[in-house]
């Protein structure tokens, strides 16, 4: 029953070595004489000018998650739209339902000014 | 018939009860009060007459009619039901519990004119009518057990119906404290009786007292019986001598004269005390199965019969003669009881109530007339003020004294003449002393209260004959006391002259198939009667030549035996005994141990305790609740550790 | 999806295409609060009518390809949804105009929660389980934060959420274990199955990883730490319905992958037992001795619910019919009661959470003589006493651990009923013999909250008088 797992054993033994490892032997094997340009987050990059916890407004939120919703609409039509024809008129009827399902929440977030930016 | 009347004899009381125990205060008249109680009972007598007439036209094996009204506690096996069993001996008692009754309503109606408490006496004594019947009619134990209980509430309740009085005894300053006295006492019986109850019901599975009756007499247990069968007996007897005020639990009975004198003339002569009869008679055959039992049960009811009588003789409250004289004469009937002499017993019971009724309804009469005197020795010469009183009191009297041809002349001689047969000449010697006793104590307080000098202040009592409401039912009684003992004339007079015996033969019979009782001759029975009637004539004339004709001996003897007449005077130090032995030291354990240490220590400690670690975990685990939510998922994943580990490795 | 299919899950269909409606009237129609709050009823109403016929025509019959199943308790199950449903939309208006909380949204919510509940009351499968909870779970996130001007409010918000999704991702990870040993997430396939499976221990793990999942929905010890925060901190008429229609709803689903599982008789299932009858131990003693100590009525019902949960969960513990029954009854009895006293509470509550502590209480049988009967009768049912529907609730779950042999179970129930009391009665107590300390503002309830409590009473004595009639239902 064991051998079974043993690759995924092999995996896991595998992801937790190369984390270890990679990160250890940096460590050991790197010369290490630190300084004061070296301690800043980007090392080389410009020098931090504000915090770093800016707020931003919620709508990038809302607008995030409501393109996240819509997208993975898409993630569901498309397999069904790869074998529409084998699958017949249920999945159509199926389909039908969904989408009209998402376009009366479509039409709430529209309503209610969801993705008025102002 | 008997179905459809018996259902009206019951209830009718208890709708008297209900009407003057509600709406009595807002009737507001005396009138309507006593008719509705008296009527109550009246009908319900008018009933028992008919019933006992159709009962009269059957065979004597028919004469017993099962009636049930409603079921009451049906559990798996065990049921009970409200079901009653009309019988020769229950319609005996049920004759005289409403018959006697309807008299001392309508003397009642009288005696308790203008007392504010008017109409809840008469609710009292329907709802006690009601309770009496449940007790003798029922068919089983625990309906027998629920009247019994409910006759003590209502004789509890009566004791103490003037609750505002004082009353004096040892250990008692008010009426309450009587009733209360009488009420614990019972309890004790009652303790009893519930134990045999539960041993029957353990042994047989049944409470109906048709079938112990039939179980028991299937010969299984004799001869024998078993220790089983004692014990019931026996527990069933301390109820008995509970109710029935045999030694030593007969202390409450004196007392309970604190209640008005129609309660003491119904309850505490005619009819509650004798319930103790009728519990043994019902279970004649559950004694007459253990010879222990039945020995125990005569030497008690001996002794009580002796010491309550010697007791009587220096009582000076009339009522408390009386009341000793009772206690007294239940200790003639379970004598009779004692040497299986069941129908000599219920005989007695019969008479008694008829005499002793009216004696304490004449008592009442006199302590009417002299304005709430008791003392019979501020009385004296009465009979000139009084004569109806005077003249039923004193045919009381002989019957009581046992004067041939009264009524208590035949059923005390039979019992005596049972002592002798069954048992011997000691039982009868004890119950003959107890006879001379009786004759003597009676005539003391006829004499006392009726004869010789008027010891009274004139100025401030006026004595004067009751109403005609009180004294008919006197004159009835009086008729009653007379001709009562032709229902058991003797053996000598003829074949099946003993009515009641006859008419209670089927209810006895298994019970004598165990206890076959001896027949003397007819010289033997002759010699006996003429005896005993001496006895009577001997003890009437003592006390006329000690109080009439020589007065102040009793004064002399007294002072000659100091001993003697302290022990008496002091009832034999029983209420002392109780108080020292029983009332003081429960008391001081209850008050040193059990309140103290007990109740406020460990119970009140317990619960305390118990409350406040619940308390304390509460506001412990309040704690827990941080409102961090990264605590909450520390708990929760301890949790699931907890768990899948147990899966995984328990 | 064929018409039996459909007429099979209509009532679930009725409600969902309701929700959606109200969706729509809310985004289109000016001022619609009544009118979606007539939409709600009307739909629920349908529900309940579509679950009664699906009872009487299709007993015991599945549809969706064995996913639901109908008639039995999962009627019983519509009607407590449908019925939490009525009854909060009766109250609410009134309690979230005055609190601040008046959002259409909320009917929306409420709907596609109830929609959520019915498929999983319905679901014969973990998967349609799994999705009914979400569905549900979701909703009740935003619910509790339907105030949203209110700190505490955001906050039960918050909490729910990061802990409901924790708790998910136990439960699906059960499933995908469960799955992964017998393979398939039918339930009647799962009991079958079980018996020949290779990895008992994973099987076993992945229940355990349900039962945690589940145990949190219900609020059973010792997940059940959100639940006194978030009840405190969501709308009073959230909470009611939380926790009588949300935990039903949770029960339903423990019921429906437990007793296939029980009745299989699959090595190891003394090991759920013990872990079920412990979870109901520490719910139950938790959930009462905390509340002891409660100053707050909402808070103290908080607890009181987990301590519910836990007397709940010894019917999961017994195993057998009786227990199923049991919790089925002690369900629709529970959802009058605590309805009811969250009702009265929520009647009571002023702006900024006034009126919410015990000493409020104080002679409320002075001021308020009808609502503070009312709050001791079911007060006195929470308790258990009879003949309310909590006395024969309890008699049926604390009987069914007799049957299983689990007597020291209903020991502890009653144990734990006992250490109720003292806060159900004590309430009572200080309604009733309390001087009040200060003035009680407070307008009359209005004619629907009325309504609804007039529902909860008529519901509790009914119940508490005719239980058979319950049973009976359940056992079609």
């Amino acid at each position: 029953m064991i051998e079974q797992y043993i690759p995924v054993i092999a995996m896991i033994v595998t992801g937790i070595l190369f984390g270890v490892v990679s990160v250890k032997a940096h460590e050991i094997l790197g010369p290490q004489r630190p300084n004061k340009s070296k301690e800043t987050p980007y090392e080389s990059g410009m020098e931090p000018v504000a915090s770093a916890h800016e707020r931003f407004s919620v709508k990038f939120y809302l607008v995030a998650m409501l393109f996240i919703l819509f997208d993975i609409e898409i993630v569901f039509m498309y397999p069904w739209a790869a074998s529409f024809r084998e699958l017949g008129g249920f999945a159509l009827w199926a389909m039908l339902l969904f989408v009209v399902t998402l376009f009366v929440g479509y039409i709430y977030i529209v309503k209610k000014k969801a993705l008025k930016w102002d | 018939m008997v179905s459809t009347f018996l259902p009206f004899i019951l209830l009718l009381p208890l709708a008297g009860f209900v009407i003057n125990g509600i709406f009595g205060k807002k009737l507001n008249s005396e009138r309507l009060s006593g008719l509705i109680g008296a009527s109550a009972v009246g009908i319900g007598f008018i009933l028992s007459v008919a019933i006992f007439i159709e009962l009269l036209g059957l065979s004597p094996d028919a004469r017993s009619v099962g009636v049930n009204l409603a079921d009451w506690i049906t559990a798996g096996q065990f049921s009970v039901g409200f079901s009653y069993l009309v019988d020769p001996l229950s319609v005996v008692f049920l004759l005289v519990i409403t018959g006697v009754g309807t008299l001392i309503h309508i003397y009642s109606m009288g005696y308790m004119h203008g007392d504010p408490g008017f109409s809840r006496f008469f609710a009292y004594l329907n709802l006690f009518i009601f309770m009496m019947l449940n007790l003798v009619l029922a068919d089983n134990l625990l309906l027998t057990f629920l009247g019994w209980e409910g006759v003590g509430l209502c004789s509890f309740l009566l004791i103490g119906f003037w609750y505002d009085r004082k009353f004096a005894g040892v250990g008692i300053l008010w009426t309450g404290d009587a009733a209360k006295k009488a009420f614990v006492v019972n309890r004790i019986g009652d303790l009893g009786m519930l134990i045999g109850m539960f041993i029957l019901f353990s042994q047989f599975g049944t409470l109906n007292y048709g079938q112990l009756t039939q179980v028991l007499s299937s010969g299984a247990f004799f001869p024998g019986g078993s220790d089983l069968l004692t014990a019931a007996a026996l527990c069933l007897f301390v109820g008995a001598c509970g109710k029935s005020a045999q030694i030593p639990l007969g202390v409450w009975l004196p007392d309970a004269m604190a209640g008005p004198t129609p309660v003491s003339a119904l309850i505490h002569a005619a009819t509650m005390v004798t319930a103790g009869i009728f519990l043994v008679s019902r279970n004649a055959t559950l004694f007459t199965l253990s010879p222990t039992a039945m020995t125990v049960v005569t030497c008690v009811a001996a002794t009580t019969a002796l010491v309550a009588a010697t007791v009587g003789i220096v009582q000076n409250d009339i009522k408390k003669v009386l009341a000793y004289s009772t206690v007294s004469q239940l200790g003639f009937m379970f004598v009779a009881l004692g040497v299986g002499a069941f129908t000599a017993a219920v005989f007695h019971v019969v008479t008694h109530a008829f005499f002793k009724a009216l004696l304490f309804l004449g008592s009442g009469s006199v302590i009417h007339g002299m304005h709430e005197e008791q003392d019979m020795q501020k009385m004296g010469g009465l009979k000139k003020y009084m004569p109806q009183t005077y003249k039923t009191y004193l045919i009381g009297a002989i019957a009581i004294a046992g004067i041939f041809p009264l009524s208590g002349f035949f059923s005390k001689d039979e019992i005596l003449y049972h002592a002798f047969n069954d048992s011997g000449p000691v039982l009868w010697v004890v119950g003959a002393l107890a006879a001379f006793c009786t004759a003597f104590y009676m005539f003391r307080s006829v004499y006392l209260t009726f004869d010789g000098k008027e010891r009274f202040d004139h100025h401030h009592v006026h004595p004067h004959e009751s109403p005609a409401s009180m004294t008919i039912p006197l004159w009835i009684l009086a008729v009653l006391s007379v001709v009562g003992g032709f229902l058991g004339l003797p053996a000598i007079f003829g074949e099946h002259v003993h009515l009641l015996h006859s008419w209670l033969e089927p209810v006895f019979a298994p019970a004598y198939k165990f206890y076959s009782q001896h027949h003397a001759s007819h010289t033997t029975e002759l010699v006996l009667m003429v005896v005993s009637l001496c006895i009577g004539i001997a003890g009437i004339l003592t006390a006329r030549r000690v109080y009439i004709q020589k007065p102040g001996t009793a004064d002399k003897v007294a002072a000659r035996f100091p001993a003697i007449h302290k022990l008496l005077w002091h009832k034999w130090y029983m209420d002392e005994v109780y108080e020292v032995g029983v009332v003081k030291f429960i008391w001081m354990t209850s008050q040193s141990f059990l309140y103290r240490i007990f109740d406020k220590k460990i119970i009140d400690g317990m619960l305390h305790g118990i409350a406040n670690a619940t308390g304390a975990a509460g506001r412990g685990l309040r704690q827990l609740q941080t409102g961090v939510v990264t605590n909450y998922v520390t708990l929760f994943v301890l949790g699931i550790l907890l768990i899948v580990g147990y899966l995984i490795l328990g | 999806m064929t018409q039996t299919d459909l007429l099979a899950g209509l009532a679930i269909e009725i409600v969902s295409i309701f929700a959606l409606i109200i969706m729509l009237t809310d985004a289109l129609v000016e001022r619609s609060t009544r009118l979606c709050e007539t939409l709600s009823i009307v739909g629920l109403l349908g529900g309940l009518a579509a679950s009664a016929y699906a009872h009487l025509t299709m007993p015991g019959q599945t549809a969706f390809n064995g996913m639901i199943v109908v008639g039995g308790m999962s009627t019983l199950y519509d009607a407590i949804f449908c019925g939490a449903g009525i009854m909060t939309v009766l109250l609410a208006r009134e309690y979230l105009t005055r609190v601040g909380g008046m959002f259409d949204e909320f009917y929306t919510l409420l709907m596609m929660s109830i929609a959520g509940m019915m498929l999983m009351g319905h679901s014969a499968d973990s998967m349609p389980m799994f999705v009914g909870l979400e569905v549900m779970s979701i909703c009740f996130y935003v619910m509790a934060g339907l105030m949203r001007n209110k700190l505490s409010s955001n906050e039960a918000a918050l909490k729910y959420f990061l802990l409901g999704a924790f708790a998910s991702g136990f439960l699906l990870y059960g499933i995908a274990l469960v799955y992964g040993s017998v393979g398939s997430t039918a339930y009647s396939a799962i009991a079958a199955k079980a018996l020949s499976t290779q990895f008992p221990t994973l099987f076993w793990v992945g229940i355990g990883m349900m039962i945690i999942g589940l145990g949190f929905k219900v609020a059973a010890f010792p997940f059940h730490q959100w639940a006194p925060d978030v009840y405190h901190g969501a709308p009073t008429v959230v909470t009611g319905f939380m926790s009588t229609a949300g935990k039903a709803a949770a029960f339903s689903g423990f019921v429906g992958f437990i007793a296939p599982t029980m009745a299989s008789g699959v090595p190891g299932l003394e090991k759920a037992k013990v872990i079920l009858a412990l979870l109901a131990v520490g719910s139950m003693l938790v959930g009462n001795i905390t509340a002891l100590a409660q100053t707050n009525v909402k808070r103290m019902l908080a607890y009181s619910s987990v301590a519910h949960a836990g007397y709940l969960m010894i019917g999961l513990a017994a195993g057998n019919a009786a227990g199923w029954t049991g919790i089925t009854y002690y369900l629709v009895a529970y959802l009058f009661m605590q309805i009811g006293a969250f009702a009265v509470v929520g009647i009571l509550e002023r702006e900024n959470g006034g009126n919410l502590t015990v000493d409020d209480y104080r002679g409320l049988a002075r001021r308020r003589p009808g609502l503070a009967l009312v709050m001791s009768l079911f007060m006195f049912s929470l308790t258990g006493i009879p003949p309310f529907a909590g006395f024969f609730g309890k008699y049926y779950l604390f009987n069914a651990a007799i049957q299983a042999d689990l007597t020291w179970l209903a020991i502890v129930g009653v144990v734990s009923s006992v250490i109720s009391v003292w806060f159900y009665l004590g309430l009572v107590v200080i309604m009733y013999f309390r001087e009040p300390l200060g003035e009680m503002e407070g307008g009359e309830a209005s004619i629907s909250s009325r309504t609804a409590l007039a529902l909860s009473i008529i519901g509790t004595l009914l119940i508490g008088l005719i239980p058979q009639a319950i049973i009976n239902i359940a056992a079609r």
